[in-house]
């Protein structure tokens, strides 16, 4: 580590005593290893339990002292065979199961799965729903930012922002109970649209919310950490990634483009109504932890303006497509009409045929790149719907990032990775 | 294409260029629902996957997923999808490799160090076998399980469970026991080619050959999901792209008015047009113009 100021460690061919030759460690050449204070390398378990490991991940790190030799991430703890129980579940009935993959931004992942119905439907979504998913699926980014931001910060040592950006995670989750009636859980959007519409007050709420609540508290926690000392010594060139590594490591979302990459499928792929909004993409130059830190900072920042677009641009109409075939009907008209009361019986019993097909559809989670490979062989269940988790990539890359670092890195690198296990694990 | 899925670049000649890039391994190249599927023989895919990757023109850098997928009934049951990613041509490909439960497939660990958890993955969840592939344990699955339990012969309720035991003050593993059976119920119409087979009559012959199948034939599942579709998502989507020059049909005022085209000697349903003809005039009913409660 430092040295001592103003002590010089003189070379040490110089010395005259064997004895500090041997303590210096200094080696001569007939007894190579002669003076060598031999260290065995150990082997700790970090988690399951620990609570910077953001859930359930269980680290095996070889250990050279303090530096990390080797780690070994074993994952899988929390998997619950969501892959599996999709393809006993009719289309309509998997769809609350992606809430519960990554549970801290519920609706981005109702997203893929809803676009990638769609895409093998394809079936006309009506702006105004379109909007409305952009509009929660960047709530979501925010209130995701908010978890992981003062996790991160609290993983390295400070409390206070933390608490500050729970008040407004806090916040969201209450806008999105107000449109969706649950406040993680959401099962909001569907193939076709979203559910329900959202009352007027909601989206004045939340647009005066984004003009005062929102810049003042998240600007106030942030100016607490972004140029603070102790923050920079604990992020600044800790897991460095270079652009190269990015990519073969399959990175996506702030990872990448921390490492300089301005990839972002909002922008290079967009689906809804992301080719209508203006937002700008960040990237950080050094690709270190700090990078991927402010990374998400201004990402905030661009969803809260993006939102204000959505706001000023909404058009009125309907907010789920009117094919009978697809979407049920209102309860009211279900009161009214025979054949609506059919069509919801229908849809609510057997469900919708999916055209049979294959389709890879992903989005620009908080995470990363969220995917959906949806198998379909025409009946009303996916044949196989596989998952592309953004954690599984990163936590991979957690071997390489490691190495070398001391072992109280280990906590910044993992929280600047933005890992939650319900997606990692499936 | 209708649906507002993620937009990327047209596939244009892209899958000329990977027939001249792979050559002889590659078994079939087709655009479906607006993706390209280049279907590669398993002795080819790593020279495949460098030539993906490093010819001008194609530049997949990216390996962004594995995905296994089975179907029981085929002689390699197994087919894995390599999906790639290109930053500078912004475009997707999936790759299909297809094996069975003994040959393995090459690795492609020395291309891209992130398939090395992908094909972890497959192979806890498949069975599936990478050669090359240095640290091929389980991941997903507990530590000491037994069986691959994404291949469709796999029970959805497992074989074992595990709860903690008072006697023993530990966790313990148990065989399965189910309170209630796992019920499925079957919802399909009737009408719409669900096979359904009378008690008694299970050893009887079909009359006719065996209807004409649809690539992934569900017929042989261990479950039958039921009926597919008429058509694929291809078909639907090139029908689109045909009817989408002319006008788009306007979105009728009456709530429920027909919107499928689907023709009934397809679906076998009631006669071919019903509404065509006006009914007989019946001198008891008085018309309501419309108004009828169910309009």
């Amino acid at each position: 580590m430092s040295h001592i100021p103003g002590v010089e460690v003189a070379p040490a061919t110089t010395t005259v005593d064997p004895y500090v030759d041997e303590l210096l460690g200094v080696q001569s050449p007939a007894h190579p290893t002669e003076g060598d204070v031999t260290i065995q390398n150990y082997t700790i378990n970090f988690g399951p339990q620990h609570p910077a490991a953001h859930g359930v991940l269980r680290l095996v790190l070889e250990l050279d002292g303090e530096i990390i030799e080797r780690v070994d991430p074993h994952v899988g703890l929390l998997h619950r065979g969501t892959e599996k129980l999709i393809e006993y579940k009719t289309y309509a009935q998997a769809l609350p199961y992606f809430d519960r993959l990554d549970y801290c931004s519920p609706m981005c992942m109702e997203h893929s799965y809803v676009l990638a119905v769609e895409k093998l439907l394809d079936i006309e979504v009506p702006l105004r729903a379109q909007y409305l998913r952009v509009f929660f699926a960047e709530l979501t980014r925010i209130s995701n930012h908010m978890l992981n931001l003062g996790s991160h910060v609290m993983d390295v040592g400070a409390m206070t922002p933390n608490l500050w950006l729970f008040e407004i995670r806090e916040d969201c989750l209450n806008f999105f109970e107000r449109a969706s009636g649950a406040r993680m859980h959401h099962n909001y959007m569907r193939p076709g649209g979203v559910h329900q519409d959202v009352p007027l007050k909601l989206l004045t709420d939340i647009a005066d919310w984004l003009d005062t609540r929102l810049p003042r508290l998240f600007e106030d926690a942030i100016s607490l950490v972004a140029d603070n000392r102790i923050f920079k010594q604990r992020n600044v060139d800790i897991a460095t990634v270079s652009r190269d590594d990015a990519i073969a490591w399959g990175f996506s979302g702030p990872m990448i483009r921390a490492a300089g990459i301005p990839w972002d499928l909002r922008k290079q792929q967009p689906y809804d109504v992301y080719a209508r909004m203006d937002f700008e993409v960040p990237v950080g130059t050094r690709g270190d932890c700090y990078d991927r830190f402010m990374v998400r900072v201004e990402e905030v920042r661009q969803s809260a303006r993006i939102m204000k677009q959505c706001l000023a641009e909404m058009p009125e109409g309907p907010i789920a497509s009117d094919d009978r075939k697809v979407v049920p009907p209102k309860r009211s008209e279900m009161k009214r009409s025979m054949e609506a009361l059919i069509h919801h019986f229908k849809l609510y019993t057997e469900g919708y045929h999916v055209p049979a097909g294959e389709v890879y559809v992903a989005t620009e989670s908080p995470k990363g790149e969220f995917g959906v490979f949806l198998v379909s062989d025409g009946t009303n269940k996916p044949y196989r719907c596989k998952i592309r988790p953004t954690a599984f990539s990163h936590l991979q890359a957690a071997d390489f990032m490691s190495r070398g670092h001391m072992l109280a890195d280990t906590t910044a690198i993992l929280g600047a990775m933005d890992i939650v296990f319900g997606e990692c694990d499936r | 294409m209708r649906a507002p899925a993620p937009a990327y670049a047209a596939a244009g000649d892209t899958i000329a260029m990977a027939t001249r890039a792979i050559g002889a391994g590659l078994v079939d190249a087709v655009e479906l629902v607006g993706e390209v599927q280049l279907h590669v023989h398993r002795d080819a895919l790593v020279p495949a996957m460098i030539a993906l990757r490093d010819t001008p023109g194609l530049e997949y850098q990216q390996l962004m997923e594995i995905a296994g997928v089975d179907y029981p009934q085929r002689a390699e049951r197994f087919d894995v999808v390599y999906n790639l990613l290109s930053l500078t041509r912004n475009h997707r490909v999936q790759v299909h490799v297809a094996t069975d439960e003994e040959h393995p497939i090459p690795s492609v660990t020395g291309i891209w160090p992130v398939a090395g958890w992908l094909e972890r993955e497959v192979y806890d969840l498949y069975g599936v076998l990478f050669e090359g592939n240095k640290d091929l344990r389980r991941i997903l699955t507990d530590y000491g399980f037994r069986g691959h339990p994404l291949r469709k012969d796999f029970p959805m309720t497992g074989y074992t469970e595990l709860r903690y035991s008072e006697e023993e003050k530990r966790v313990v593993y148990q065989p399965v026991q189910l309170a209630q059976d796992f019920r499925t119920f079957d919802f399909l119409s009737p009408w719409e080619g669900a096979e359904y087979i009378l008690p008694g009559d299970e050893k009887a012959k079909p009359a006719s050959a065996a209807p004409a199948a649809a690539s992934p034939a569900p017929a042989a599942l261990p479950q039958d999901k039921g009926a597919p579709t008429p058509l694929s998502a291809d078909q639907v989507r090139k029908a689109d792209a045909e009817g989408s020059a002319k006008e788009a049909p306007k979105a009728s005022s009456e709530p429920y008015a027909k919107t499928t085209a689907d023709s009934t000697a397809d679906t076998g349903k009631g006669s071919a047009e019903p509404d065509a003809t006006p009914k007989p005039a019946d001198p008891d009913v008085i018309p309501t113009a419309g108004k009828g409660q169910n309009q």
